[in-house]
């Protein structure tokens, strides 16, 4: 954990770190000297019933008083500082992380242990921080300090409690090492709470639909159980430590009395050293109290801290290419920094698939078998097929969403996998199936196709998604508010919307995924056509379940269980496959098939 | 920091397009009532209080008694030079240690369990309620922020219920039990000692009023962080896609930075309470000691026995006090967790109407008359909606995007309340009917099909709880979804995550159509559901339904004309209202709308 912290621990809050401590030094010194400066009041003072002396002392300490506020009072203004900002620093450093991860890293987490982890894990991590620099160096020094005092007063007198002390220690090595793996164990509890309760909040719909709710409450009531329990056992544990304690202590204390009294008997020990001596131990003990509370807070700040780093230091399974090349005649990365030369002749955007086959991972069949084909720089294709098919996963190889086990697929004549990651992702436009709008306005949604587009690329865009219809109906325009995940729009709005942020991308390669399946027969023809228009020139794959909407491609590819089927023309397919032949049939009527 | 405002297309200025965030306003507080309402899930175990007041009791008078007896030692014993009473003494003193600290250990152990399950309740009763909002409560509020609610601020409330309770109760015995025992001991020191009390109190006093709303800030701010962080990371995918990590981590900085400065100012200011509480205490600490000096050479009968163990005292009674107003902090966090926990909690939920009538069958007759209806006043989506359904038979809807299809799914369950018009089934207005009932009744399959993260065949029993495996297996071949599920690593067996992300989106449309299927109700709603699968696929399922939908009444929204074909009735809407009505036979031969809508589909050969 601390090596996550310091990481983390920036510019002027790594100076506050560092001066907390300091400031602390001066409270706790002046904390010391009381209970020697009481003991002077009693064995000077009143021992020689010197009034003067008395108050001149308390004088000094309502000064040492002062300074030790000052000190206490910047210490931990400091350390709230430093804290906060390591706190913020590491969740920004979580987050960059999390976006830099690939599909199958984040399907591994999970979303929600994501987000657990970059909120609830990092307060923790944050909050300790701030334990650590306040108490970190009061507790150790209040107690060196007290120990030494005492040491100063009676070295024989000490000798009582360096018996009791490895006791001490041992009983917080056995808490904190049992704890550690408890309190993981109660956040582990607590991310199925929460992954019940997120899907609670998104599938309401569904869950009042099918008047789910005492059943969700069920579920919901067995992992609340789980949690509770967890909590229990993992805080049980520590309750052993502060009695022990304290029973040390107090064992202690009980051992001075015996022995000091022994010693004032015999006279080698003044009465005023033994009030001091315990006034030492109390402090000690309370010292060793605060301690043993730092420590079992530190078990569950070492868990969050074990959670963050997982992500953190996850190798990305998309590695930037080391040779970060690209096609030169890329016009975007004119800017960029130089990438290796490529032939003088610039290559034409065509997408091929070689002996393709690839496997999400832990499933058991591959969604991809063995695909080859090449669709030439400008050309169409549609591909059609079977739920579960393959469909998603062939495109999503292209963007490098996955990547395939076996097999190469290749833009531009380059394997994907050569190529400059936020390259390819500017040469290839990928509609999802499941069109996802972000939360603010209709023009921050589009500015993610292109950041400097104008209001004219806006219209134009909108307009070839047979959007703008709907978008100048609203009030405020393009300036119209988005709810989470698009909420206030309809599905088909949606799509078409997702759409033109993808027309606005302007890539030389566009790939739409299902994603005119929402809108109404009537807005996809028109659609087909402004598109037709818009991408003239440009490599285009359409993944449909309408015949409709593949009938105009150069070439339609069949998949059938993650295999080819079938390649070829609408005509040439109509006459060669039968797969095909029946979807047609079902979908426009055996008449269409009669006139192919 | 907030965008600038720009000039836009379509001349009007853009606004902050994270202003949604940070929405609300400072909360005015009620501490005291809100303190009550997390006292009463304490007051809920009263018999394990009583325990654990009885425990902390016996705690502090062994602790009152041991410093007591430390002073009387050292007068009594020490000072006389008496071994053999020394050493009685001191044995009396470890047995009782040694039951204090078997009093601490009971009073812990039982307090946390008391802790812990009263959060607990206070979990579920907020999931309860949740449960029971209605539909436009989660419209209106992101759930990031709602997720922030449910974890955070229990989280807070949970730790300040499970440490600070202990504290408080049993400092607070401590401190009377403290008080006692000064009193007896030397009222005149006493009489000081308490007088230095106030100062130690109002300070703090003075900056929790100071650091309230910087908590509450804090908090909003927290919500705020917690809502962008869950849409970044479920919306990676598209992020990535569009390149747009970069940026988004930008936005995401400036929202931290929002928080990191309000939450800095709340440590910050609260964490000056420690500090302050040592100096008053050595002040205190100071004075004694100066007094009890004086007092003892001007010779009023004070001894150095009795200033010791006052001062032991004073370290008692002063050390629980401090401890109750560093807890401030903690408390101030939970005290404004707990006003947006119970914000939730009262807000009103879902009631059916006080004669409500339970549905148990029905013959499926559903007509929807002139209704008006609209998600956000002023904003009529639903303008005089017209439709009439016979038992048994299968309505399709059919219109352009927005028209309100989608609106009168919504509305058929009672998801919303509409403003006029009526809603009837077999004749009986559905406002007159408990939602439970109704939507017992009727099964739907949405456009975005839902699943949870339970195993398949969890799932698809969701459609009826009572289904037998038999049955569940019947309706996932019957939805065609039987084969697929068989090629999953553990079958039925499987756990779907994350909304089923371990498939596909056909796939998800198959199961949450096996999931209607096993419902069996008498009244059936289709929400585009099929136009995700493929049509070879939609062809069998066709099928399957058709046999279903027999004495059923079907809705059916979707695009593809080979369901509509098939429909008994087709209604054509636009804007809100009905357009044409008709089979599709009538329709075309109208050639309106409709005919226009299906020839569109031979629209050929332009490539996309």
């Amino acid at each position: 954990m601390i090596r996550l912290v310091l990481r983390y621990l920036k510019g002027p809050a790594r100076a506050f770190a560092i001066a907390a401590p300091f400031m602390m030094l001066i409270e706790v010194f002046m904390d010391l000297q009381q209970p020697t400066f009481m003991a002077r009041i009693i064995d000077v003072g009143v021992a020689n019933r010197d009034l003067r002396y008395v108050l001149s002392t308390g004088l000094v300490m309502i000064l040492m008083a002062v300074a030790g506020f000052v000190g206490g009072a910047l210490c931990s203004l400091f350390a709230a500082r430093a804290a906060v900002s390591a706190g913020g620093e590491i969740r920004e450093g979580l987050f960059r992380k999390i976006q830099s991860l690939s599909c199958a890293d984040v399907d591994g987490f999970r979303t929600s242990s994501l987000v657990t982890r970059c909120t609830n894990d990092v307060m923790q991590v944050q909050g300790m921080v701030m334990m650590l620099l306040r108490g970190m160096v009061r507790t150790p020094l209040l107690l060196v300090g007290s120990v030494v005092m005492a040491f100063l007063l009676s070295p024989s007198l000490s000798t009582v409690f360096l018996l009791a002390l490895p006791f001490v220690l041992g009983c917080m090595a056995l808490v904190m090492w049992k704890s550690a793996s408890l309190f993981s164990g109660a956040q582990a509890s607590l991310d199925r709470v929460n992954t019940i309760m997120r899907e609670n909040l998104l599938g309401i719909r569904v869950v009042k639909a099918f008047s789910l709710e005492g059943l969700q409450e069920g579920r919901f009531g067995s992992s609340n159980q789980e949690l509770t329990e967890a909590n229990i056992r993992a805080q049980d544990v520590t309750f052993l430590l502060m009695p022990a304690v304290m029973l040390a202590m107090n064992a202690c204390i009980v051992a001075v009395l015996w022995f000091g009294g022994g010693m004032v008997k015999a006279g080698s020990l003044e009465i005023g050293k033994i009030m001091a001596f315990i006034n030492y131990l109390v402090q000690i003990t309370n010292s060793t109290i605060m301690a043993a509370n730092l420590v079992i807070n530190l078990s569950r700040a070492i868990a969050s801290s074990t959670r963050i780093n997982e992500v953190l230091d996850r190798a990305p399974s998309l590695p930037a290419p080391a040779s970060r090349a690209a096609p030169a005649s890329l016009p975007a990365l004119a800017s960029q920094a130089a990438p290796t030369a490529q032939s003088a002749v610039p290559p034409a955007f065509d997408i091929e698939f070689r002996n393709v086959t690839f496997a999400y991972a832990g499933a058991r069949e591959a969604a991809l078998c063995d695909i080859s084909f090449r669709l030439g720089e400008g050309g169409s294709l549609g591909i059609i097929g079977a739920t579960g098919s393959g469909k998603t996963s062939l495109a999503s190889l292209l963007p490098r969403l996955y990547d395939a086990s076996s097999g190469q697929v290749l833009v531009g004549g380059m394997d994907v996998r050569d190529w400059d990651l936020p390259a390819l992702r500017r040469t290839v436009a990928f509609v999802t199936q499941e069109s996802l709008l972000f939360s603010g306005t209709v023009e921050s949604n589009l500015r993610y196709g292109r950041e400097d587009a104008g209001p004219a690329d806006f219209e134009s865009a909108l307009a070839d998604a047979q959007a703008l219809g709907f978008v100048n109906a609203l009030p405020e325009g393009v300036g119209a508010p988005v709810e989470q995940r698009g909420h206030n729009f309809s599905g088909g709005q949606k799509q078409r919307l997702s759409i033109a942020r993808a027309l606005l991308h302007d890539a030389r390669i566009l790939v739409l995924d299902d994603s005119t399946s929402a809108v109404d027969l009537g807005t996809e023809a028109r659609l087909r056509a402004a598109l037709a228009v818009r991408e003239r020139g440009r490599t285009v794959v359409v993944i449909a379940q309408r015949v409709s909407a593949l009938m105009g491609c150069d070439r339609i590819l069949v998949l059938d269980f993650g295999r080819m089927s079938a390649l070829g023309t609408h005509g040439e397919l109509l006459r060669s496959s039968a797969i095909y032949r029946s979807i047609v049939a079902s979908q426009l009527g055996e008449e269409a098939v009669a006139h192919a | 920091m907030p965008e600038a405002q720009r000039p836009s297309f379509g001349g009007r200025p853009v606004g902050d397009p994270h202003a949604h965030y940070f929405r609300e306003k400072a909360r005015l507080s009620d501490p005291r009532g809100t303190t009550r309402r997390i006292a009463s899930y304490l007051g809920r175990r009263k018999p394990a209080l009583v325990l654990v007041f009885l425990c902390a009791l016996a705690a502090t008078i062994v602790a009152i008694l041991g410093t007591r007896l430390n002073g009387y030692t050292l007068d009594r014993f020490i000072k006389t030079g008496d071994q053999a009473g020394l050493l009685v003494i001191c044995l009396v003193l470890l047995c009782m240690y040694a039951l204090g600290a078997l009093a601490t250990y009971a009073q812990n152990r039982v307090m946390v369990r008391v802790a812990q399950r009263s959060s607990a309740d206070l979990r579920r009763d907020l999931f309860a309620s949740m449960q029971r909002l209605p539909l436009s409560y989660f419209d209106r509020h992101s759930s990031g922020d709602l997720m922030s609610r449910l974890t955070n601020n229990v989280d807070n409330i949970n730790l300040m219920l499970a440490q600070g309770v202990v504290q408080l109760f049993a400092g607070a015995v401590t401190i009377v039990g403290m008080l006692v025992a000064m009193l007896l001991l030397s009222p005149l020191l006493t009489l000081i000692g308490v007088a230095l009390v106030p100062l130690m109190v109002l300070g703090p006093r003075y900056l929790a009023r100071k650091t309230q709303p910087s908590f509450a800030a804090q908090q909003r701010e927290l919500g705020n962080l917690n809502g962008f962080i869950e849409e970044a990371i479920s919306g990676q995918k598209t992020l990535a896609l569009y390149g747009q990590e970069r940026k988004a981590a930008e936005d995401f900085a400036a929202i931290n930075a929002r928080y990191v400065k309000s939450s800095g100012r709340a440590q910050g200011l609260s964490g000056i309470m420690g500090p302050i509480n040592n100096s008053v205490n050595n002040l205190t600490y100071m004075v004694i000691s100066v007094c009890g000096a004086l007092f003892v050479i001007k010779g009023t009968g004070m001894t150095v026995g009795v200033v010791f163990s006052f001062l032991l005292y004073m370290r008692g009674f002063t050390r629980p006090i401090n401890d109750i107003l560093t807890l401030w902090s903690s408390v101030q966090s939970a005290l404004a967790g707990a006003e947006r926990v119970f914000e939730v909690m009262d807000t009103r939920p879902e009631a059916d109407a006080p004669e409500a009538r339970e549905l148990d069958w029905t013959a499926g007759d559903i007509a929807i008359d002139d209704v008006v209806f609209a998600y956000e006043p002023g904003k009529p989506v639903l303008r005089g909606m017209s439709i009439h359904a016979e038992p048994g038979m299968t309505v399709a809807i059919v219109g352009p995007t927005g028209a309100g299809k989608t609106t009168i799914m919504n509305l058929l369950p009672r998801f919303y309340d509409f403003e006029s018009g009526s809603i009837s089934i077999d004749g009986e207005d559905i406002r007159g009917l408990t939602a439970g009932s109704l939507r017992a009744r009727i099964s739907i399959v949405l456009q975005d099909p839902f699943l949870f993260s339970a195993s398949v065949r969890e799932n698809i029993r969701y459609g009826r709880l009572s289904a037998s495996d038999a049955e569940i297996e019947d309706a996932a071949r019957k939805a065609r979804a039987h084969e697929f599920i068989m090629q999953l690593p553990e079958g039925y067996e499987t756990v779907l995550s994350d909304n089923g992300g371990n498939l596909s989106q056909g796939q998800r449309q198959l199961l949450s159509i096996a999931r209607a299927i096993v419902a069996d109700s008498s009244i059936l709603v289709l929400d585009e559901a099929t136009s995700s699968v493929d049509t070879r696929t939609e062809v069998l399922i066709q099928a399957a339904l058709l046999e279903l939908m027999k004495g059923k009444t079907c809705f059916v929204i979707a695009h593809r004309l080979s369901t509509i074909r098939k429909a008994d009735r087709i209604v054509v809407i636009d804007s809100g209202t009905v357009v044409e009505s008709g089979t599709h036979d009538s329709l075309m031969a109208a050639g309106g709308f409709y005919a226009g809508l299906y020839n569109s589909q031979f629209a050929s050969g332009m490539p996309l």
